[in-house]
């Protein structure tokens, strides 16, 4: 609302400025609203409610929309509604997606540093390494899609008269609890090793640095990603998580930007056997934090589970 | 309503008066119903207030499953849910009734045998009614034989459209006569009947044939259960219950597959015919997937967590 509050103030003071000087009339501002992305779409709030954001030195950035339960319900719907699709496209073809979004994402660069230098205070040249370190994740990750399998999955030597092999599936809806301080590249740490795989996500965006996420939304959304596979929700974490932990549909959790929470989200978790990633030691830091060039296999394995299929040896 | 009659149900009529009553019928204003429809659609229904109308909304469904691929197995484990729909809950009510094609009947009786859930069956050449009058006779008398508490018969479409009102009367008669004590709900089919005028005549028609329920549709033609169409049949069991004394249920079919829609029905019965009509003995829903929604919803309410559609069976 304050966003469209600006907006009529600067075309009340056009109006003013065209009494005085009718040839050049002053431009309307076009801010851009920060919305959801849930489903595919970018709505509102269903609350209709929205939070300020502002810069690490208490500067005002744009309004969030405040996601509420019953946002965080309909995003767990669509991720659950996205599941089969993804899941069951060729891992070349997820990792053919990944790589787009990495393609889109550079396109764009300009962009990200500059909100990593307004929003975190980064200079340009960290801010530019960092952008650089995110797009090169989600190569990373297109990379792994199809050789996951090979690594985590195989034949299994078994002493009778059979093959034994395990694969690995994913397990389903994942609720990623991004990195507090690190929007874009631990933001993309967190959420490209989580569809690799073939699991969608609901992800809750860091509280106060959510700008970044929302732009990383623009970015899924025209990446041939398909609706659902990523929900983004902005708002408070003791808002949406317990609703989201105690989510029956929900397979799994990435605890990593709960913070205090994380325990709690975990007890309410295990009513429902739901796989959980505790926040490992560097969560709370910033984006510097992330700058590792191959994090491995660490963040994609557990929200694996293995398939074995027992077949006997043919003739 | 301008309707004179005092007519009890059934009674011997000629095609000169039963058209003359029928086109007498004052015409459905369509905007008007679905304003209404949609406005009624709008209400709140929350907390203590849901709970009751999940409760009797689960009293009202009419299991049902009417698939060629249906085996005795099937109907056995939908009988199973229809007596205990929760079995990790037993305060849940059972449903009204579970309905079933007429072979199934003698297995749907035996599997819900001293739970005081009835029994209905399709009859009269479900779903298309294309067959001889003797075969739709035949196939009633073998659904009450077997045990079945309700018929569900469908109208003849074809007459009903060409104005062979009296074709269609007779019919419904002799079926409501071959049906001994089971209850008849008449299926018009609204889909196939193009107006709300001709819901509104065939409402009234069947009514007058001998009709305990009056119900939209066979679930195979779509549209099936639009609310408008729900508002001008309870509309006409409210006229007719003024003019004549009879209760007739009515019996939304086809379409119903959220809590949602099934509470905007329970609302638009309320406000339409009156409160007396909420109750299983004059409103049923016929649905398959909706009671695992209205299982879901109703734990929602008693926990306080988001349930997931992995703990309740698949239909």
């Amino acid at each position: 609302m304050a966003e469209r509050r600006g907006g009529k103030k600067a075309g009340k003071g056009g109006a003013a400025g065209a009494a005085q000087a009718p040839a050049v009339p002053a431009r309307l501002a076009v801010r851009k609203i920060y919305k959801l992305y849930l489903g595919g779409a970018f709505p509102r709030s269903e609350s209709g409610r929205s939070y300020p954001v502002t810069s690490n030195d208490g500067t005002h950035l744009a309004n969030a929309a405040l996601a509420s339960r019953k946002d965080a319900r309909e995003a767990v719907a669509a991720a659950r509604k996205a599941f089969g699709g993804w899941s069951g496209r060729t891992a070349y073809n997820r990792g053919q997606i990944l790589y787009r979004v990495a393609e889109v994402l550079e396109g764009r660069r300009d962009q990200f540093a500059a909100r990593a230098v307004a929003a975190q205070g980064l200079s340009r040249a960290r801010a530019e390494e960092v952008v650089s370190a995110a797009i090169d994740r989600w190569v990373y990750y297109a990379g792994w899609t199809d050789k996951v399998a090979q690594v985590v999955g195989g034949a299994n030597p078994v002493s009778g008269p059979y093959y034994n092999h395990s694969a690995p599936e994913p397990t389903g809806v994942v609720v990623v609890f991004a990195p507090q301080n690190a929007p874009l590249l631990g933001l993309t740490s967190v959420l490209a090793p989580v569809i690799a795989t073939g699991n969608t996500a609901v992800v809750v965006a860091s509280e106060t640095a959510p700008l970044a996420a929302v732009d990383l939304a623009e970015v899924l959304a025209t990446s041939d990603l398909p609706g659902g596979v990523v929900g983004l929700l902005t708002g408070r974490v003791p808002e949406l998580g317990p609703h989201l932990a105690s989510h029956a549909d929900v397979n799994a959790l990435d605890l990593t930007g709960a913070g205090r929470d994380a325990v709690a989200f975990e007890e309410a978790a295990a009513q429902t056997l739901t796989r959980v990633v505790r926040p490992g030691p560097g969560a709370d830091a910033g984006e510097e934090a992330w700058l590792d060039p191959d994090p491995g296999t660490s963040r994609m394995t557990p929200f694996l589970e293995t398939k074995t299929v027992w077949h006997p040896v043919g003739v | 309503m301008p309707v004179s009659h005092t007519a009890s149900a059934p009674e011997a009529m000629t095609d000169r008066a039963l058209r003359a009553f029928l086109h007498g019928l004052p015409g459905v204003d369509e905007v008007g119903a679905r304003a209404r429809a949609q406005d009624l659609s709008t209400r709140s229904i929350k907390t203590t207030a849901k709970a009751q109308a999940i409760d009797l909304a689960i009293s009202m469904v009419d299991l049902t499953t009417l698939e060629g691929a249906d085996t005795p197995g099937k109907v056995r484990s939908l009988c199973a849910k229809a007596a205990l729909p929760d079995p990790a809950d037993r305060t849940v009510p059972h449903v009204g009734a579970v309905c079933v094609y007429p072979d199934m009947v003698s297995t749907a009786v035996e599997a819900l045998r001293g739970t005081g859930i009835g029994v209905a069956s399709v009859a009269t050449a479900f779903p298309a009614g294309r067959a001889p009058l003797e075969v739709k006779l035949a196939d009633t008398a073998r659904a009450v034989a077997d045990g079945a508490t309700e018929i569900d018969m469908v109208i003849d479409r074809g007459a009903f459209l060409s104005g062979d009102y009296l074709k269609v009367y007779e019919e419904i008669g002799a079926v409501k006569e071959t049906c001994g004590g089971a209850h008849l709900k008449v299926i018009l089919e609204t889909g196939e009947l193009v107006t709300y005028d001709n819901v509104r005549r065939a409402s009234h028609l069947a009514m007058r044939a001998g009709a305990d329920f009056i119900k939209t549709s066979t679930g195979k033609v779509s549209p099936a259960a639009t609310l408008p169409v729900v508002l001008v049949m309870l509309e006409a069991v409210r006229d007719h219950r003024a003019e004549t004394g009879r209760y007739v249920g009515v019996k939304p079919a086809g379409g119903i597959r959220t809590t949602k829609d099934a509470i905007r029905n329970l609302v638009l019965v309320n406000e339409t015919a009156g409160p007396a009509w909420l109750t299983p003995d004059l409103f049923r829903i016929g649905a398959s997937s909706l009671l695992n929604d209205l299982l879901m919803q109703r734990t929602r309410l008693t926990t306080g967590t988001y349930p997931g559609p992995d703990y309740y069976t698949l239909d």
